[in-house]
Formats: C-alpha cells, sequence, structure tokens
C-alpha cells in the first residue's frame, strides 16, 4: 500500500465515536486540513487544534498517549498499535477513507 | 419568593431539578451531558449561575464543564463552544490535571499504597469533588481520584496541584478504598479562608490552616478495624465529612463504620453513632438552621450495601448526634435495595429547611419539612452520584 506524499496539504475525513461528535458538536465526518506528511498525531494534532474541547478525550494530556480504551482504524486495518508518526494510506490523506476512531468494548 | 434549584449528578448524565419555595411542583431538565459519569456538580454562593461540573468517562477521561447562565448552557472553561480557536498554543487546559512533579515541590510525591500492601504511582483517573470558593466566583477546587486536591483560580480554565497534601509524609501510607483512592470532600471555612477540610478514602481527614501549603492528619480518635493498626495516624476510609457554617470547629462524620464528630477542628473525635441500627454508611448533612441536627442514610454493611430489612430510611439526630430518630414518612417500606453514595445528600436553606438525597435506584427524595416527611422528586433517573442544592432569591 503506497503512502501519503510530501507535498501539499491534505483534506483528511476523521470519524469520531458518537460523545466526541456530541462533545464537538458535529454531525458526519469532520474534515481537516492536514499538512503532508498525513499522520495519526498529524491529524489528531489539526482535530485538537479546531475543536479544542476534544484535547484530552483521544490522547492522554501528559503522555499524547493514545488512551487505553480507544482504538484507530483506517482503511480497515487496525492502527491502534502503528506509530503515531506512520505515514497513513493515500487513501486517507486524498478524503476517500476516514480516520476510524472507535470507543473499544470495555463494559456498557 | 426563593425557590430551589437541585443538581443531581448520575451514571449518565446530569438533571437539574427546580421548584418555587414550596418544593411541591418540580420540573426536570436533562440529561445533560447524556450517557458520560457526572461525578459532581455545584454552584457557587458568590454566583449561583456559576455551575461547575466534573463529567468524566472510561473512554474519554476527565471533562470539566461550566454554566454562567445557572444551567442553560454549558461549556469547558476557556473554550468557546462554536468559536475557531485562535492559532497558537492554546491558554486554557481546563481537563488537565497534572499532579506536581517539580524537583522542588513534588519531588517527594511517589507511591500510595495499592490494595496488596505494595507501593503504586499516583495516577489520575478523575475529579470526585468539586467546591467553588465561598468569596471569588472564578476560585474552585477539585477533589481527584488519586487523591489529591486542586485548585483554579481562573474559573476552571487552568488547575494547579496543592501539592503540600500529597508531601507531608504520611502519602506511601494512603491506599484506595473500594471505589478507589478519592479525594471526596473539601470543606471550606467560612471564617477564615486559610482553613479547609478534606477527606480521602482511605487515608483519612486532613485540615490546612494556610491555604494549602501544609496539612496535617486529624484522625485522633478514629478506630478501623481494617488496618493493622486500628487507631493509625492514617489509613481510615472516611466516607463524608458534613459541617455547619456557624460552627466552623464542629464537624461530622460518616465513617466506613462509625458516626463520628469533632469539635475541635478534628483534634479529637468521638463517636456518635448510639442507637442507629447500623452505622455503616455513606452519606451524612447538617440542617441548615439547626447546627445540632444532622441526618444519615444507615446502610447494612460494607458487605450489602443497602438499607436494612429493604426498608429506605434517613435518621436525624436533633442532638449533634447518639440519640436517633426513624425518619420513615413517603419512604419505601419494604424491596428496596438501594445505595446513598457519599455526595447525595444536601440540603437548602429556607425556612422549613429541605432535604434531599439521590439513590443508585435513580430516585430522588425530598423533604420540605426538616425531614418529617418524605417524597420522589423523580423516580427513574440513572443511578444518583450526587445531588447539590441551590437556593435562589
Amino acid at each position: 500500500m503506497s503512502s501519503a506524499g510530501e507535498s501539499n496539504a491534505a483534506t483528511v475525513r476523521v470519524a469520531l465515536p458518537y460523545h466526541l461528535r456530541n462533545l464537538a458538536k458535529v454531525e458526519g465526518d469532520v474534515l481537516l486540513e492536514v499538512a503532508a506528511p498525513v499522520t495519526i498525531r498529524a491529524v489528531l494534532d489539526a482535530l485538537e487544534a479546531r475543536y479544542p474541547m476534544l484535547r484530552g478525550t483521544i490522547r492522554e494530556y501528559e503522555t499524547g498517549q493514545r488512551r487505553a480504551f480507544l482504538r484507530f482504524f483506517v482503511c480497515e486495518e487496525d492502527w491502534s498499535l502503528e506509530s503515531p508518526d506512520k505515514a497513513l494510506p493515500d487513501a486517507v490523506a486524498a478524503g476517500k477513507e476516514p480516520l476510524l476512531i472507535l470507543g473499544a468494548i470495555a463494559g456498557g | 419568593m426563593s425557590s430551589v434549584r437541585v443538581l443531581v449528578g448520575t451514571h449518565k448524565g446530569a438533571f437539574v431539578l427546580n421548584s418555587d419555595g414550596r418544593r411541591k411542583d418540580w420540573t426536570v431538565s436533562g440529561p445533560f451531558f447524556a450517557g458520560w459519569e457526572i461525578y459532581h456538580m455545584k454552584g457557587s454562593l458568590v454566583d449561583p449561575n456559576r455551575i461547575y461540573v466534573s463529567q468524566t468517562s472510561g473512554w474519554f477521561g476527565q471533562l470539566i464543564q461550566r454554566s454562567d447562565d445557572g444551567g442553560k448552557t454549558w461549556h469547558q472553561p476557556g473554550l468557546p463552544n462554536e468559536a475557531i480557536p485562535a492559532p497558537g498554543p492554546p491558554t486554557a487546559l481546563p481537563n488537565r490535571f497534572a499532579y506536581d512533579t517539580s524537583p522542588e515541590t513534588g519531588k517527594p510525591l511517589t507511591t500510595h499504597q495499592w490494595y496488596d500492601g505494595t507501593q503504586h504511582p499516583w495516577e489520575f483517573k478523575r475529579v470526585w469533588h468539586i467546591e467553588p470558593s465561598l468569596t471569588d466566583a472564578e476560585t474552585v477546587y477539585a477533589g481527584v481520584e488519586d487523591a489529591a486536591l486542586f485548585r483554579s483560580t481562573d474559573g476552571g480554565e487552568n488547575w494547579h496541584e496543592l501539592s503540600g497534601l500529597r508531601g507531608h509524609g504520611t502519602g506511601p501510607k494512603w491506599q484506595p478504598g473500594a471505589g478507589g483512592m478519592g479525594l471526596h470532600t473539601i470543606i471550606l471555612d467560612p471564617t477564615d479562608p486559610k482553613r479547609i477540610y478534606i477527606a480521602i478514602s482511605a487515608a483519612g481527614a486532613f485540615r490546612t490552616n494556610d491555604g494549602g501549603a501544609t496539612w496535617k492528619p486529624i484522625n485522633k480518635g478514629l478506630r478501623s478495624e481494617f488496618i493493622p493498626d486500628p487507631n493509625a495516624e492514617v489509613g481510615h476510609c472516611v466516607h463524608h465529612v458534613a459541617m455547619h457554617r456557624s460552627r466552623p470547629d464542629v464537624l461530622f462524620m460518616q465513617k466506613h463504620w462509625d458516626v463520628m464528630r469533632t469539635d475541635d477542628a478534628g483534634e479529637n473525635w468521638r463517636e456518635v453513632s448510639g442507637n442507629l441500627p447500623t452505622d455503616f454508611g455513606f452519606a451524612i448533612d447538617v440542617h441548615a438552621h439547626e447546627p445540632e441536627t444532622l441526618y444519615v442514610v444507615p446502610i447494612k454493611s460494607d458487605s450489602e450495601h443497602y438499607p436494612l430489612d429493604g426498608k429506605l430510611r434517613v435518621y436525624r439526630s436533633r442532638t449533634g448526634g447518639n440519640e436517633w430518630e426513624e425518619l420513615a414518612k413517603g419512604l419505601p417500606e419494604k424491596d428496596c435495595y438501594v445505595n446513598v453514595l457519599r455526595d447525595a445528600m444536601a440540603v437548602d436553606t429556607l425556612d422549613d429547611c429541605g432535604i434531599y438525597f439521590g439513590t443508585t435506584g435513580g430516585q430522588v427524595y425530598g423533604s420540605a419539612d426538616g425531614g418529617d416527611s418524605w417524597a420522589p422528586i423523580v423516580r427513574d433517573l440513572p443511578a444518583v452520584l450526587s445531588v447539590e442544592v441551590q437556593t435562589l432569591n
């Protein structure tokens, strides 16, 4: 699978879980301008800059690590344990596929 | 005419109950923050329209919400709901509770005791209790799990730990209670802004006389059979503490077992369980106008967290403890197996004093006559975690 290039800013789609959509007061996917290279870190940086009410809800404040009960999926693959600096697939950088953020199933 | 606003935090959202001073007809607003745990919400005495909320989730972490219009609208302090933020680093981090790790003040703050007796690092989990300042609407305190005290002086935009509490030396002997190691009680002395009482499960009660710089354990007289030294300086599972505003040296405590009283600002405690049918429980509060009248909700035991014999009862003492009377009128007579948690009882300041409590079964009961009779305000909320009352003029 090829990866996002090093050049222009991309419009990236992010699919948030229900409670975070409510918190950000958005419906449907969020569209973000993200400078290349498009990585999970870059997408989350852009997400938190545009929607500061989400700071700390996806990544821990102190460590910047993914919160334990959240997972990231990209193009039907689990990216939860990938490096946050790994370039995302071109389909994400092109806005064709979203970065999917999900709450892990860990209770009700 | 005066009115009453009851702030209810539940396992799945916040609710606001409103009534006029008669307290017979109620409106229910909510859920706010639907689906999130609302450990606590409390209004400012200085500005009753200012309400602070602890919103928390195992998935998404800790958020602080604030209303400046009496609960009609909410926002995270410093983060307007609609505006696109200006470029650059944020100036408000309302949800960041970072323990003090500075070399000067944070160095000794390392570990507490874990369930198995080993040492365990402090890990922030959530805000259990929010206490607005009595004199400044922008100043607010937060008691958190793992136990520590934080303060904001900018309306909740930024929080800083009062690390003298964890750093005074006994931290490695503190241990979590069954619900975690939470700092759940914050009492501000209305006559002395530098004096604060706090309580932690399971460490005990502490007092500062210098605005939070230094702290003293105030647990002399407490006796807890479940710790190796029943009379230890710390390690006691204090469930809640209450004070009447007119007598800041007198405190009443619902300990894990035992109802206790101090008349010297916590220097010495004595048991006042008296004729209670069981002295296990969580909630305790004091009548707004009668400093010797207090209320508890006896719970069967630490193994069975529900009322005795399936009968929900409040007990009232008009003698500052020891002599208790059962209050039953309007409360379930049978088949009631709910709990009343530590922050789920509050009083208004009307005459007669109103008493309110919420249950893990989702009922909020109110009494408009000092506890003589009770009626449910609402019956089917999610499990109630906290109840606070604002008396509005």
